[in-house]
């Protein structure tokens, strides 16, 4: 990744890093709603996830429909010693299982992995399906340790509470979960710094002259897959300890595509892209879906928004400002973004409202009758599906006007800025 | 007895029924500088390609620095002390200059598949990265992304890959195509000045890059060679003459 | 005898209706190189389009307007999806087929609810049509069938017999030639992307009724389809035509059968949704190509 450079004490990441130990230790106290800190605490877990996925995908170039086959696993075998710490017959603290978690998933890692490494590409990403598929009817095939269709509880106040901390109480799991990521984060970013992250992404670039350079491609996505399965176990096990249950959804098809929804929402070409869609989709799913039926909806529209107009997610984005800002050029681009906004905000009105009255009509048991943004309407008069898919064409036109602006004006500052350098 | 650099015995390969080296065998020396010409579809690259271990030949032994490294794979020949470059552009695109370089320059430190290294730190890596990309011209341009850089500079870079590693034995495949004649005159000179003490083996059109650094030239017409030996034998030789040389003869009279 | 010749029939169906959705992904990938993550979710939108029209007008008339409309909508999307993404190359391709499918199958929630819907089986073709020893034999399985069979011979003989058909061939393997040679190639990728549309509609015309008609439709045949496709060999009809009866079969087989597996606890049938998974998985790792594939995708 061109944005990372060998430099000795830089004195950037530090200040990175330490903002970052300081985000994590205090957020619970803005967020103190304890809806808050379940989303928080799940956006911790499933930033590992991501970040883990995006060892495969940003950085080894390989496209997996399966990653949750680690994760679960790890969940699985995080719950079997939950119990037996419970029981008596294991005697780790509990703060230490997500190395369980892990161990699991590097195993599993080590299994699968030799298998699907072989080949890249289309095969890879359709084996890691097939796998994925296999794992989870085997999960559903063998009741005695997977629990069946409900799944395996358990209790994670358990064994020895250390200095007092028992994980009863929400907070004492957040600040579990925030370790470990903190911990798995800046484990993965030195990962990316070693010789093996560096061939990975010259294995991702350019296969065939990484061989001709004297690496083993295989052997490199190997244990680039070994490593992303540690992590994932490792989320998989936080996620045990905060859900205290385990069940087949945990290696389903639906959490592999989830994983893969929020690393590309977020980006795959920087290291903290993962970490920005974690936060974004983890918001989809558990704070919209209180708001609307129709989330998966949106968060379906929205993946197809990036893939088709920012397929380098939400991070390139964000970082294509940065030369602009640096030359103090910015303020140019705020108009159109401006108009931009505006406009989508009008488009994305109307798209909730058809979108809600759709819904409302077509499901039978709710009346008719509803509110949107504070006012209350019924949704089978003409009149707010006029007045919505009004919003939502004009939206839309004015969208593309705006586009269009937006495009020009970067095409200006691009090529002047480029006359600059000369 | 000290062993040739590269040896090729009745190297035959053939791609379903067609043919395309037909029973080559050479002996290149150590510290030699070799040219291998011929017309277009002669075989050339495929040649390099069995050497390199890119392909399987379908008969025939490779054997470099008298071991036989018939039929391994391009990773294993690569550690084996071999490099090469390739006639259509092949780097890491998205990755910085120096990056590539270092790339090349990775496996020869001897850290391997390394997870716990920071590749930041490892001092002789670095070095060497940063000596290639003196060498290569490109030190200037360290940060871009390789596929951002002009032709003749990914050219450049492209022979910095192969040489960062440090092997004995470096294959070039056409080094200067598409190059202007400064371009190209720059290339020689690297050439000349990062194979010093190495074995080169090159493929080339431009008789005059040819001539200028070939200790020996090979003639490969139809997947044979037809000639090998000194330049000014090369260029004296009649069944050469006639299959390649002479119409370029004629258009060197003309320009 | 008479359980092997009733479940090899109903193999020999369901293995017809999955080549019917495997020709179609099998064309899409030959010639534009894009594997379909949402083909299963246009044989879903077939099904719930068949309800729907039946509804008013009832089955005859759904069998031909359901495939149009979804291959209609299958134009729609090459023309201004995958267009848009195919400059940035496979795995965004992919990865928009992708999001494609969560979207259909969100829609499909959106508009016909959670549950499944009541899509009938025509009262014309149901019941019985012969006998097969003691078991009576569905007219309904033997009308899929012969949907299956008169759609594939069609879609060969087009391909064969007529112009565009010999187009399609030729861009299939050099389509930079065939626009160099003065046909609109766009145009042909997006007839051919529609055309697979529509074979899976069709086939959930046909399969939805027979089987169940619910939101859950795709996930739950996707997955297969693409086994049918690796074991096959991406790109290979013959072998998906192939892989999808040896598939049907073995899934219409195990199903069935309850005999216990080396001592272990548990009977074929309960590991059925494992073996084509099991079967992909061996064939990636042991023959790559698949059965009768020429490339490795």
């Amino acid at each position: 990744m061109p944005s990372l450079r060998d430099r000795p004490v830089n004195l950037g990441r530090w200040l990175l890093w330490g903002g970052t130990v300081l985000l994590f230790a205090l957020a619970p106290l803005v967020f103190r709603h304890g809806f808050a800190l379940t989303m928080l605490t799940q956006m911790g877990t499933f930033i590992i996830f991501a970040l883990s996925y995006n060892m495969l995908l940003g950085q080894g170039g390989m496209l997996s429909f399966g990653h949750a086959v680690y994760s679960g696993l790890g969940a699985y075998f995080t719950v079997h010693a939950l119990n037996m710490i419970g029981r008596g017959t294991l005697v780790i603290p509990v703060s230490l299982l997500p190395l369980v978690g892990g161990l699991a998933g590097l195993a599993f890692g080590v299994v699968f992995g030799y298998v699907t490494t072989r080949k890249a590409g289309t095969t890879f990403a359709m084996i890691s399906l097939g796998i994925g598929e296999l794992v989870h009817a085997c999960v559903l095939m063998f009741p005695g340790f997977f629990g069946g269709e409900g799944g395996i509880s358990t209790n994670r106040m358990v064994g020895r509470p250390l200095l007092g901390i028992t994980f009863g109480p929400a907070i004492q799991v957040y600040y579990l979960v925030a370790f470990w990521c903190f911990v798995s984060m800046i484990a993965m970013f030195a990962l990316t710094q070693t010789p093996l992250g560096r061939m990975a992404n010259a294995v991702r670039d350019n296969p065939e002259r990484a061989e001709f350079v004297g690496y083993d491609t295989q052997k490199v996505r190997f244990l680039q897959l070994v490593l992303a399965a540690f992590f994932a176990g490792v989320s998989g096990a936080l996620s045990c300890i905060n859900f205290e249950i385990v069940t087949d959804e945990n290696v389903s098809a639906l959490r592999s595509g989830g994983v893969l929804l929020a690393t590309f929402i977020g980006g795959t070409g920087y290291f903290f892209g993962p970490i920005i869609g974690s936060v974004v989709f983890i918001f989809f799913v558990v704070a919209l879906s209180g708001f609307t039926q129709a989330w998966l909806l949106y968060l379906g529209l929205f993946f197809l928004a990036m893939v088709l107009f920012a397929p380098g997610g939400i991070a390139s984005l964000v970082m294509m400002q940065v030369p602009v800002i640096r030359a103090r050029r910015f303020g140019e681009l705020v108009p159109p973004y401006l108009l931009a906004l505006a406009a989508g905000l009008v488009a994305f009105t109307g798209l909730v409202g058809v979108v809600e009255m759709v819904y409302r009509i077509s499901d039978q048991s709710l009346e008719p009758q509803m509110a949107l943004f504070g006012i209350g309407f019924d949704a089978r008069s003409p009149r707010p599906w006029a007045a919505f898919a009004l919003l939502l064409a004009a939206g839309a036109a004015a969208l593309g006007f705006a586009a269009r602006r937006v495009g020009e004006r970067w095409g200006t500052i691009q090529n002047q800025m480029q006359e600059g350098q000369r | 007895m000290s062993a040739a650099a590269i040896e090729l015995r009745e190297l035959r390969k053939s791609f379903g029924r067609t043919p395309i080296i037909n029973g080559v065998s050479l002996e290149i020396g150590r510290g030699e500088r070799h040219a291998i010409i011929g017309p277009n579809g002669a075989g050339k690259s495929t040649l390099f390609n069995l050497i390199s271990g890119r392909y399987a030949p379908s008969s025939g032994s490779v054997l470099l620095e008298g071991e036989d490294v018939t039929g391994l794979k391009p990773f294993q020949i690569n550690r084996k002390g071999l490099s090469r470059s390739f006639q259509v552009t092949n780097i890491f695109h998205n990755l910085s200059v120096y990056e590539n370089i270092r790339c090349g320059a990775l496996w020869g430190a001897g850290h391997r598949y390394s997870f716990w290294h920071r590749v930041g730190g490892l001092r002789e890596v670095r070095r060497r990265a940063e000596e290639v990309m003196e060498r290569i011209g490109l030190a200037a341009r360290r940060g871009q992304p390789a596929g951002t850089l002009s032709y003749a500079e990914q050219r450049a870079l492209e022979i910095g890959i192969t040489i960062a590693g440090g092997a004995n034995v470096i294959l070039l495949d056409e080094p200067t195509a598409g190059m202007s004649r400064t371009e190209t005159a720059h290339a020689v000179a690297l050439i000349r000045q990062v194979t010093e003490g190495r074995t080169l083996v090159m493929v080339e059109h431009d008789m005059g890059v040819v001539f200028d650094l070939a200790d020996r030239i090979s003639v490969l017409v139809y997947g044979e060679v037809i000639a090998s030996g000194a330049p000014a034998d090369i260029r004296a030789n009649a069944a050469v003459q006639e299959a390649y040389l002479g119409a370029l003869h004629k258009e060197n009279a003309h320009a | 005898m008479e359980f092997f010749v009733v479940q090899l029939l109903n193999g020999i169906s369901y293995g017809l209706l999955l080549f019917m959705l495997c020709s179609g992904l099998t064309l899409v990938f030959s010639l534009m190189g894009v594997l379909n993550f949402a083909h299963a979710s246009f044989y879903m939108l077939g099904a719930y389009f068949a309800y729907q029209v039946s509804l008013y007008v009832g089955f005859y008339p759904a069998l031909v307007v359901a495939p149009l409309l979804v291959g209609g909508i299958g134009m729609l999307v090459e023309r201004f999806g995958l267009r848009t993404v195919h400059r940035y190359g496979h795995v965004a391709e992919l990865l928009f087929t992708f999001g494609l499918a969560y979207l259909v199958d969100e829609a499909v929630h959106l508009v016909w609810g959670r549950a499944a819907v009541e899509y009938r089986i025509p009262a014309s073709l149901d019941g019985p049509l012969f006998r097969v020893f003691t078991s009576e034999y569905p007219t309904y399985r033997v009308f899929m069938m012969l949907v299956s069979v008169a759609m594939l011979v069609s879609i060969w003989l087009a391909l064969t017999r007529t112009r565009i058909g010999l187009v399609i061939q030729a861009a299939l393997t050099h389509p930079q030639t065939v626009e160099a040679l003065g046909h609109n190639v766009p145009r042909v990728f997006m007839l051919v992307f529609g055309g697979g549309a529509a074979l899976a509609g069709l086939a959930g015309v046909i399969g939805g009724n027979a089987f169940v008609t619910e939101p859950g439709m795709a996930a739950a045949v996707g997955p297969i389809i693409f086994v049918v496709v690796v074991v096959g060999g991406m790109g290979s009809l013959a072998g998906a035509f192939v892989a999808s009866l040896l598939i049907g079969c073995l899934q219409t087989f195990s199903v069935g059968l309850d005999w216990k597996i080396f001592g272990l606890n548990i009977t074929v049938a309960q590991t059925a949704p494992v073996l084509p998974y099991l079967l992909m998985v061996l064939i990636l790792i042991f023959r790559p190509r698949g059965l009768l594939g020429t490339r490795e995708g």
